[in-house]
C-alpha cells in the first residue's frame, strides 16, 4: 500500500523511505509513515539548514538557555530571565491570513510560557507585496486583524514590529512573530519526559482533523492549487490559550511537573518524540484516551493533527491530583494518555493495540541532514552593478523626501498598531512607532528593549552583508533606547533549498549572522527556519529577520526617536558615505533594486552601540534615532514627527559620487550608510557628548539645531530640503490609510 | 481601604488594576475568582478589562452568570461603589446593573490609543476627586465600545445626569472626530440612577504612572478611596448625596 504516490503525498523521497525501512527493519505502516513524514519534514527536522545553523554563536555568560528548547533565555539580573523566540507562520498566513497569523501568535506564546515564563510582550515582522498588487490589502488587513484578535484577547501587548512592502513578497507574505516572557532564572522549565512510570498528560483543546500535515505544507512550495490546502490551516482560540497559560503557570509553581511542551507543528507526534528524546526516555500513549472533537478519527489523524491550544506534560508520580486540581480550577481537564518508559521508543497504541512503534532517535537525531549543493546565483553580478551616472532624478530633493516618507515601508504604521492592544499589562514605556518596543520589568528598576529587523532587499543584493546589517540594525535599535543588547533570535525566511542558488543565499546569510552576532556579542538563543517560500517557482528575497533583546538598567532613562525641546543641538554619530546601493531611494524614486548594500564595519558598529548605552545611562542625550530606510533625511523627519510640528535646521556635508548634483544631494540625504544615529542634546551637554564620542572612537559631528516648524536641510552649504513639518507628518501618518481608502472609494 | 478585583477566566487587566491600587495608590486589593461568592469585606469592587469568558458571543454576555456577579449585584444594591472598566463596563451592561448595550466600533476595528474624556458628573464615587468639565487623557483598548441605547434611555440618562464621561478633543469639546468608536452622545462612561455603579470604556488603571504616559487615571481610583473615606457608600444606604470636589 505504500507506493511512490503515497510517498510523494507525504513529501518523502525514495531514499528517505529506504532509510525508514532500515531503522525499523521492516516496512512502516501508514501511521508510522505519517509520523516520519512530519518529523522529517524540513519544518521539524531542519534537514537542509542544520549543518549551517551549527556555526552560529550560541554561548555567552548571559545565556541561560540556547537553541534546542522551546525558547531561549538570557540572564537580565535580579535573578530574572528574559525568555524569547521568533517564529514564522508564513505559509498558513498566505492561505488564510486571519487564522494563519492568529495561530502563529498563539504558537509563539505557548513556546514562551512552556518555559515557565509569563509572556509580557509580542512583536512581529511582516512582509507583503506592494499596495498595487490585488491581494495586498486583503492579506495585510487579515494578518493584522489576526494578530490583534489573538494578542488582544489573551492580554499580551503587541509593542512594535516592522512591515515592509516589496513585490517579491506578493505570492509569499511573511508573518514572523516574536514573544518575550519573564521567568525566575532558577525556575525555567524544560520540555523533557523522564522518570519511568511518570504519567503523560494531555491538556487543552480537543483534537480535531484540522492542521493535518501543516508541517509538511510548510515544507513545500506554493502553486495555483494552494487554496485547496486551506483545511490544513488551524483555527485559533485565544480564550482557551489564556486558560492554558494561567493554569500552566500555576502548575509550574508546584514543582509537581517533570516537563511540558506545547503541541505545535506535528502536534502530538512532535511533542511525544521530542520530550522523550530530550529526557533520554521513551513515551507510550494510547490515542483512544486523547480527547477528540470529531468521531471516527484514526491513529494517523490523531498523531498528525495540529489542532491549536494543546499541551503535553509529564507529572511526578504521586503528585497527579495536584496537577489535575489546578487545571480543573480553570475548567480544563488534564487527561492521562500514557506514561514515560525506559526504552527510548515512541509507542502509540489504540485501545491497547500497538499501532506505531519507532525509536525516538530515528525521528530526531538520526533524521536526514543534507549538505545541499550551493552555487552563486546567476542574477547577482548583474544586480550588484549600479551605474550612478545613468540615474536621472525626476524631481527635487524636497519631492523625493515627501515621496519617501509616504512610501508604505517608511510611512507610519499607526493604522496597524492602533489595532493592537499595546498597553495591556501596564509595562509599555515606549509606545509603538517611537523606536524599539520597551517594557519595564515590574518589581525591578529595569526595562527590556526589543527590536526585530531585516532587509530582504539588502540580502537579495548581498546575503552575507545584508544579514550582518540586519543584526546590526536590530541591535542598534535596542541600543538607541539606551538598553545594552544581550541576545538574539532569528527567523530565516528563504526559498526552495533544493535549488543551489537559494542554498547559497542561506549559507551566506547564516555566515553573516554569525559574524555580526559574534562581533556585537549577541548570541543566538534560538529561532526558526522557513524554507520553500516560493510561488510558481519565484522565490522571496532571502529574508533573515533578527530579534534582539537588551536590558535598560533604569527604565526611566529610556530614549525615544522624537526631538524633545526647541534649541537642542542635533548630533550625528557615525559617518555617511553616500551609499545608495539597495536603498529605499533607488527603489521608490528610480524603481531600481540594484547596487551593493552599505558597508558594515562591525567594530565601528560595536563602539557606536556601546557609546549609545553610556550616553543614555548618563542622560547626556535626550533622543536617539538610527538611520536606516531612507537615510539621514528620513531619520531627521521622523525625529520631528510627533512633536506637534516642531522642526529642525540641519547642515550636512556634500557628497560627490555623480556628475549630477541632484544625485549627489540624494546620496547625502537618502544614502543608507550603516552605523549612524541622530541624537539630540541640551546645548550645555554637547561638548561632553562630543568628547565621549571621541574617547569611544565614534565619529560625531554637530549638524544642526531643533526649532521652528520646518525641516530645513542644507548639503554642502546649499539648501536642499525645506518642508513644513506638519504637512510632511500628515503625508507620513496617513499614507497607509490612504491606500486602504482607495479601495473603498 | 480594600478593593475587590473580580477575576473572570479571560480577564486580562485584573493584575493591572491590582498593581495600580496596591503598588501606586498604596491600598489593599484582593483578586476574587469569578466562581467565588464572597467579596471578602471589600469597600469597593472593580470589574476589570479583558475578555471575560472569551466573549465569542457578545462581550460580557456570559460573565453575568458567574457566581460572583450575584454578590456584586447585592453589593451594588446596598450602595457600594462598583467600577466597571472596559470589559467590566460591558459586563455591567449585560448584567443589567447599567442601562444600554455595546456595539462594535463604527469602523469595525479594535482601537488602542490615548483619548480625551470630559468628566460630566462629579457626584459619583468614581469621579468625586475630579472637577466638573475636567478633561482627562486616558487610554482605550476595545473593539466593542460603541455605546448604544434608544432615545428614551438616552433622554433619561441626560435628565438624571447619568452620563459621567464623554469623548472630547483635548480642549474638552465634543466633536465627532474625537469620538473613537461612534458612541451615542459621545458616551464614554455612565452611572446607575443611584450613582454608585460606574462603567467606562477607557482604562484609568493604565494611566496611573508618569512612565506610562499619563497619570490622569489616578483621579478616578483616588475618587473611590475618597468616597469610601467619607463613608457615604461603603455598605451604606442608597442615593446618598456626595460632596463634589
Amino acid at each position: 500500500m505504500i507506493d511512490p504516490k503515497v510517498l510523494e503525498r507525504h513529501g518523502l523521497k525514495p531514499d528517505e523511505y529506504e532509510r525508514i525501512v532500515g531503522f525499523l527493519a521492516r516496512e512502516p505502516n501508514l501511521t508510522e509513515l505519517g509520523i516520519f513524514s512530519v518529523m522529517w519534514s524540513e519544518h521539524c527536522s531542519y534537514k537542509s539548514s542544520r549543518v549551517h545553523l551549527k556555526t552560529l554563536p550560541t554561548e555567552g555568560p548571559q545565556v541561560l538557555q540556547g537553541p534546542g528548547e522551546n525558547a531561549g533565555a538570557i540572564d537580565i539580573g535580579d535573578g530574572l530571565a528574559a525568555v524569547f523566540k521568533i517564529e514564522s507562520h508564513n505559509h498558513p498566513s498566505f492561505i488564510e491570513p486571519y487564522q494563519g497569523a492568529a495561530t502563529g501568535v498563539g504558537g509563539i506564546i505557548r513556546d514562551i510560557f512552556t518555559m515557565g515564563a509569563r509572556p509580557i510582550a509580542l512583536m512581529n515582522s511582516l512582509r507583503f507585496g506592494s499596495f498595487e498588487e490585488p491581494g495586498t490589502r486583503r492579506l495585510l488587513g487579515g494578518v493584522v486583524a489576526g494578530i490583534a484578535g489573538y494578542g488582544n484577547s489573551i492580554g499580551i501587548p503587541t509593542v512594535g514590529g516592522e512591515i515592509v512592502f516589496e513585490p517579491a513578497y506578493a505570492g509569499n507574505p511573511l508573518v514572523n512573530v516574536f514573544c518575550l516572557g519573564i521567568a525566575r532564572a532558577s525556575d525555567i522549565i524544560k520540555g523533557v519526559a523522564s522518570g519511568v512510570g511518570n504519567g503523560v498528560y494531555y491538556v487543552g483543546a480537543k483534537t480535531g482533523r484540522d492542521g493535518i500535515h501543516g508541517a509538511t505544507m510548510a515544507s513545500a512550495e506554493f502553486d495555483e492549487k494552494s487554496a485547496e490546502k486551506r483545511p490544513a490551516v488551524q483555527v485559533g482560540d485565544p480564550f482557551m490559550e489564556k486558560l492554558l497559560l494561567e493554569a500552566c503557570l500555576e502548575v509550574m509553581q508546584t514543582d509537581a511537573l517533570v516537563g511540558i511542551q506545547d503541541m505545535g507543528a506535528a502536534g502530538l507526534t512532535c511533542s511525544t518524540t521530542e520530550m522523550g528524546s530530550r529526557g533520554g526516555a521513551g513515551v507510550e500513549i494510547d490515542v483512544a484516551l486523547v480527547p477528540q472533537r470529531e468521531t471516527g478519527m484514526t491513529p494517523y489523524e490523531i498523531m498528525l493533527s495540529e489542532s491549536q491550544e494543546r499541551m503535553l506534560l509529564v507529572a511526578k508520580k504521586g503528585r497527579e491530583a495536584e496537577v489535575e486540581r489546578i487545571f480543573s480550577k480553570w475548567d480544563l481537564h488534564a487527561v492521562r494518555i500514557g506514561e514515560v518508559t525506559a526504552d527510548g521508543t515512541l509507542r502509540v497504541k489504540e485501545r491497547g493495540k500497538i499501532v506505531a512503534e519507532i525509536p525516538n532517535r530515528a525521528l530526531t537525531d538520526e533524521a536526514p541532514q543534507y549538505r545541499r549543493p550551493m552555487e552563486t546565483p546567476s542574477y547577482l553580478a548583474d544586480v550588484q552593478s549600479l551605474a550612478i551616472d545613468s540615474l536621472r532624478p525626476s524631481g527635487s530633493s524636497n519631492d523625493a523626501l515627501l515621496r519617501l516618507i509616504a512610501s508604505p515601508t517608511i510611512a507610519s504604521k499607526h493604522w496597524v498598531y492602533r489595532q493592537y492592544d499595546h498597553m495591556v499589562q501596564t509595562n509599555t514605556i515606549s509606545l509603538p512607532g517611537l523606536g524599539s518596543g520597551v517594557v519595564r520589568v515590574k518589581g525591578t528598576s529595569r526595562a527590556l528593549a526589543v527590536s526585530v529587523d531585516g532587509n530582504g532587499r539588502y540580502c537579495y543584493l548581498d546575503p552575507k552583508n545584508g544579514a550582518m546589517l540586519a543584526v546590526a540594525e536590530a541591535s542598534r535599535n535596542v541600543a538607541c533606547t539606551g538598553a545594552r543588547p544581550l541576545g538574539a533570535t532569528n527567523c530565516l525566511n528563504f526559498g526552495n533549498p533544493e535549488r543551489p542558488a537559494i542554498m547559497w543565499q542561506f549559507a551566506k546569510a547564516v555566515e553573516g549572522i554569525g559574524d555580526a552576532c559574534r562581533a556585537l556579542d549577541v548570541p543566538i538563543t534560538g529561532g526558526n527556519v522557513s524554507l520553500y517560500n516560493e510561488t510558481d517557482g519565484r522565490a522571496i528575497y532571502p529574508t533573515p529577520i533578527i530579534g534582539v533583546v537588551g536590558v535598560l538598567e533604569h527604565a526611566d532613562h529610556v530614549l525615544e526617536r522624537r526631538f524633545r525641546e526647541t534649541g537642542d543641538t542635533i548630533i550625528l554619530l557615525g559617518e555617511g558615505r553616500g551609499e545608495l546601493g539597495g536603498s529605499e531611494y533607488l527603489k521608490t524614486i528610480h524603481g531600481l533594486v540594484r547596487g551593493t548594500p552599505p558597508l558594515l564595519e562591525l567594530q565601528a558598529e560595536r563602539r557606536l552601540q556601546q557609546l549609545l548605552v553610556t550616553l543614555a545611562a548618563e542622560r547626556l542625550v535626550r533622543s536617539a534615532h538610527d538611520c536606516s530606510d531612507g537615510g539621514l533625511a528620513v531619520t531627521l523627519a521622523e525625529c520631528c514627527f510627533g512633536t506637534n510640528g516642531a522642526g529642525a535646521e540641519v547642515s550636512v556635508g556634500a557628497v560627490a559620487i555623480s556628475r549630477d548634483s541632484l544625485i549627489n544631494d540624494a546620496a547625502a540625504l537618502f544614502g543608507e550608510s550603516s552605523s549612524r544615529v541622530v541624537v539630540s542634546a541640551v546645548v550645555d551637554e554637547v561638548t561632553e557628548v562630543l568628547e565621549r564620542a571621541a574617547a569611544a572612537g565614534v565619529p560625531a559631528r554637530v549638524i544642526g539645531e531643533t526649532g521652528g516648524n520646518r525641516l530645513r536641510i542644507a548639503a554642502g552649504g546649499r539648501a536642499v530640503v525645506d518642508v513644513a513639518v506638519d504637512e510632511a507628518e500628515r503625508l507620513w501618518s496617513t499614507a497607509i490609510e490612504t491606500h486602504f481608502q482607495r479601495r473603498v472609494a | 481601604m480594600k478593593f475587590a478585583v473580580i477575576v473572570f477566566p479571560g480577564s486580562n487587566c485584573d493584575h493591572d488594576a491590582y498593581h495600580a491600587i496596591t503598588a501606586v495608590l498604596g491600598h489593599s486589593a484582593e483578586l476574587i475568582w469569578h466562581k467565588d461568592t464572597d467579596l471578602k469585606g471589600a469597600h469597593a469592587v472593580i470589574l476589570p478589562g479583558g475578555f471575560a469568558h472569551g466573549d465569542y458571543l457578545r462581550t460580557g454576555a456570559m460573565a453575568r452568570f458567574s457566581p460572583i456577579m450575584r454578590s456584586v449585584a447585592a453589593f451594588a444594591d446596598a450602595g457600594g461603589p462598583v467600577l466597571g472598566i472596559c470589559n467590566g463596563f460591558q459586563v455591567l451592561l449585560e448584567a443589567g446593573l447599567l442601562p444600554g448595550a455595546m456595539l462594535r466600533n463604527r469602523d469595525l476595528k479594535f482601537h488602542c490609543e490615548h483619548v480625551h474624556v470630559r468628566v460630566e458628573q462629579t457626584d459619583t464615587p468614581s469621579t468625586l476627586a475630579c472637577h466638573r468639565g475636567q478633561v482627562l487623557r486616558l487610554p482605550i483598548a476595545h473593539g466593542e465600545g460603541n455605546y448604544f441605547a434608544d432615545a428614551d434611555v438616552i433622554a433619561r440618562l441626560e435628565t438624571n445626569r447619568q452620563i459621567v464621561f464623554r469623548y472630547t478633543d483635548a480642549a474638552g469639546n465634543v466633536d465627532d472626530a474625537a469620538n473613537p468608536n461612534g458612541s451615542v452622545a459621545a458616551i464614554a462612561g455612565i452611572c446607575n440612577e443611584a450613582r454608585n455603579v460606574v462603567g467606562l470604556m477607557p482604562h484609568p488603571e493604565r494611566a496611573c504612572e508618569l512612565i506610562l504616559g499619563s497619570c490622569d487615571g489616578l483621579l478616578i481610583l483616588q475618587s473611590i478611596v475618597q468616597a469610601c473615606r467619607q463613608g457615604h457608600l461603603a455598605g451604606g444606604s442608597k442615593g446618598h448625596a456626595l460632596q463634589p470636589a
